[in-house]
């Protein structure tokens, strides 16, 4: 095969691989585009133009869109505060320390990591309404450990096994204490892993929708995976078409903006785990 | 040196040369103290988040434990397991999940490994190429599947396949394919990122003295790529079968509720029904599933399993 012919293979490739990952956010997009005679006139593009409509109704109070919003902000952020702080502990250790059972806790975490979340619905949805936690943002937050933790340990520890360690020796032999040496000077060195582990979890937290459908019942901790299937499908009426695509657009944006930025960052922290793990 | 020496040693003058293994220096006694100090937490809050919940569901699936009857709740041995085992739904519905996770990881190793190849070899708009396959990675899978459910709909899709007078996601062949596509499009990209990883630890020099004694791309891809890669392909296959066995976002929203994947009919026991005993047995037996599957891809990965090379 010659060069020029072996390149159009690969550009042509290219463009498969743009329209099989981009098609379906296109359609969204468009969907939330269109006007509401043209949702039903089965063409891709909003040919019969362009109205901003929908995106005016999800954040005009007819539908708690705005309060979903929030509900999966908040708790996909605070999820990602602890797991982080609680992963970034267990795995300097992991990375740096000399300590029995290494192995044991990263096959721990492991093992959860691909653990069925339905597993743990049943009890918690019994021990949740005993407790007070149903439908409550601790009562997501809690079991959104189960994934979150395995995933900031595994990424956060591939991370930092690859700083630059004889700094740390350096501080503590001008007299640092171990944990002096941990907190000035391998902290800032590991900030952009933690970043990226950090940017992964809230992914994760972000797309939950196990938990958010079983373990709340209003709109008091409903996040928006929740609240986008409830008003697609438990309504007798007509379903809000362009609004649902509107709404998925909106949390797709942050996805899009974090992707386009970090892509390089995210790529290594997906793979630097799963193939050093 | 002795232990005696050690200990009497002040614990900042401990000298890090001495390496016994069974005698620890204060230094390694303080590094060990530090580490599980360090870990505690974060495994503390693991096991408190799944172990006691998962021992919590195997009690309560030995017990009749029925939230609309909650009086009548007692220990019933192994009755619900039975109950579970001898319904043609459980065979039908892990049937119907097998088939899923078989037929979609099928389809993400092939697809995936043509886009990591596409991925490796060129050499311009690499960037665009990497985000655009990292936003099926990252959009909420609820959002993937309304976008597949409405191109699947006769009203709203633009499918010629969903314009046909029936609706294709009211049949049962017509879920599947909608099921599987939405579970292909969204985790293939990961797929093809575990693989391009793998790939790039393959050396071009193999390649290149391949080319020389006259090979083929197509033979240089089945017998150098793909046995070097094989690590990473069974790594790539784990983490995506157990994922897809699992599967309950897109087949919930696809065909609202009406697909039944094991992980739905738990829910369905779960939480339609509030029959926890039910419910409970139905989530030990995915949990065993799981850790069957597990356990054969772990006896099939021989050296290569995750976590082996940790000891750094």
């Amino acid at each position: 095969m010659s060069a020029g012919r072996e390149r159009l293979v690969w550009t042509v490739g290219l463009f498969f691989v743009l329209a099989f990952a981009l098609i379906p956010v296109l359609w969204l997009l468009s969907l939330s585009l269109k006007q509401t005679p043209d949702l039903t006139d089965n063409a891709f593009l909003p040919l019969g133009g362009i109205t901003f409509d929908n995106y005016s109704q999800i954040f005009s109070g007819d539908i708690p869109f705005p309060k979903y919003l929030v509900t999966s902000i908040g708790i996909a952020l605070i999820a990602t505060l602890i797991s982080i702080t609680l992963g970034a502990m267990c795995a300097y250790a992991l990375a740096r320390l000399d300590f029995p059972g290494k192995r044991i806790i990263l096959a721990v975490a492991l093992a959860i990591a691909m653990f069925p979340p339905i597993s743990v619905v049943g009890p918690l949805f019994d021990m949740w309404r005993n407790i007070g936690l149903f439908d409550t943002w601790q009562g997501l937050v809690i079991p959104y450990m189960t994934f979150t933790l395995p995933l900031a340990i595994y990424t956060l520890s591939a991370f930092f096994r690859e700083i630059p360690w004889e700094l740390e020796q350096a501080a503590q032999i001008d007299g640092a204490t171990p944990f002096q040496a941990f907190r000035q000077v391998i902290v800032p060195l590991a900030a952009p892993g933690t970043f990226t582990a950090a940017i992964l979890v809230f992914i994760f937290a972000w797309n939950d929708f196990i938990f958010a459908i079983t373990l709340t019942s209003t709109d008091n901790a409903r996040t928006v995976p929740a609240g986008l299937s409830f008003f697609s499908g438990g309504s007798q009426f007509e379903t809000p078409v362009g609004a649902i695509a509107a709404a998925s657009v909106v949390v797709t944006i942050p996805i899009i903006i974090m992707v386009l930025i970090f892509q390089r960052r995210i790529v290594a922290g997906l793979t630097s785990g799963a193939v050093k793990g | 040196m002795s232990s005696v020496a050690a200990k009497a040693a002040p614990p900042t003058a401990a000298p890090a040369t001495a390496k016994g293994k069974r005698h620890l220096t204060d230094k390694q006694k303080g590094e060990r103290k530090l580490a599980y100090m360090l870990c505690a937490p974060a495994v503390i809050a693991m096991l408190l988040v799944t172990a006691y919940p998962v021992l919590y569901a195997l009690w309560l699936s030995l017990r009749r434990s029925d939230l609309r009857f909650p009086d009548a709740s007692e220990f019933v041995g192994l009755t619900n397991y039975i109950t579970v085992l001898t319904s043609s739904t459980w065979w039908s519905v892990l049937g119907a999940t097998t088939l899923i996770t078989v037929v979609s990881v099928a389809i993400e190793l092939v697809l995936g490994m043509a886009l990591a190849l596409v991925m490796h070899r060129i050499i311009f708009a690499r960037g665009p190429v990497r985000a655009a396959i990292l936003i099926p990675y990252g959009i909420i899978t609820v959002v993937a599947a309304l976008s597949w459910q409405y191109m699947f709909t006769p009203e709203n899709g633009f499918l010629p396949f969903g314009i046909s007078q029936s609706a294709l996601l009211a049949d049962t062949a017509g879920q599947y394919i909608a099921i599987i596509a939405t579970e292909v499009w969204k985790t293939t990209p990961f797929m093809a990122l575990l693989l391009l990883a793998g790939l790039a630890i393959v050396p071009d020099e193999l390649h290149e003295a391949a080319k020389v004694d006259g090979a083929t791309a197509i033979q240089r891809f089945f017998r150098i790529t793909l046995p070097l890669m094989k690590p990473a392909i069974l790594v790539a296959l784990l983490f995506r079968t157990l994922d897809a066995f699992r599967l309950f976002d897109s087949a919930f929203v696809l065909t609202n509720g009406d697909f039944r994947t094991v992980s739905i009919l738990g829910y369905d026991q779960l939480i339609t029904r509030l029959n926890l005993g039910l419910g409970s047995a139905v989530s030990v037996l995915i949990f065993l599933c799981v850790l069957i599957i597990a356990a054969l891809f772990v006896k099939g990965f021989g050296t290569a399993a995750p976590g082996a090379g940790d000891d750094r």
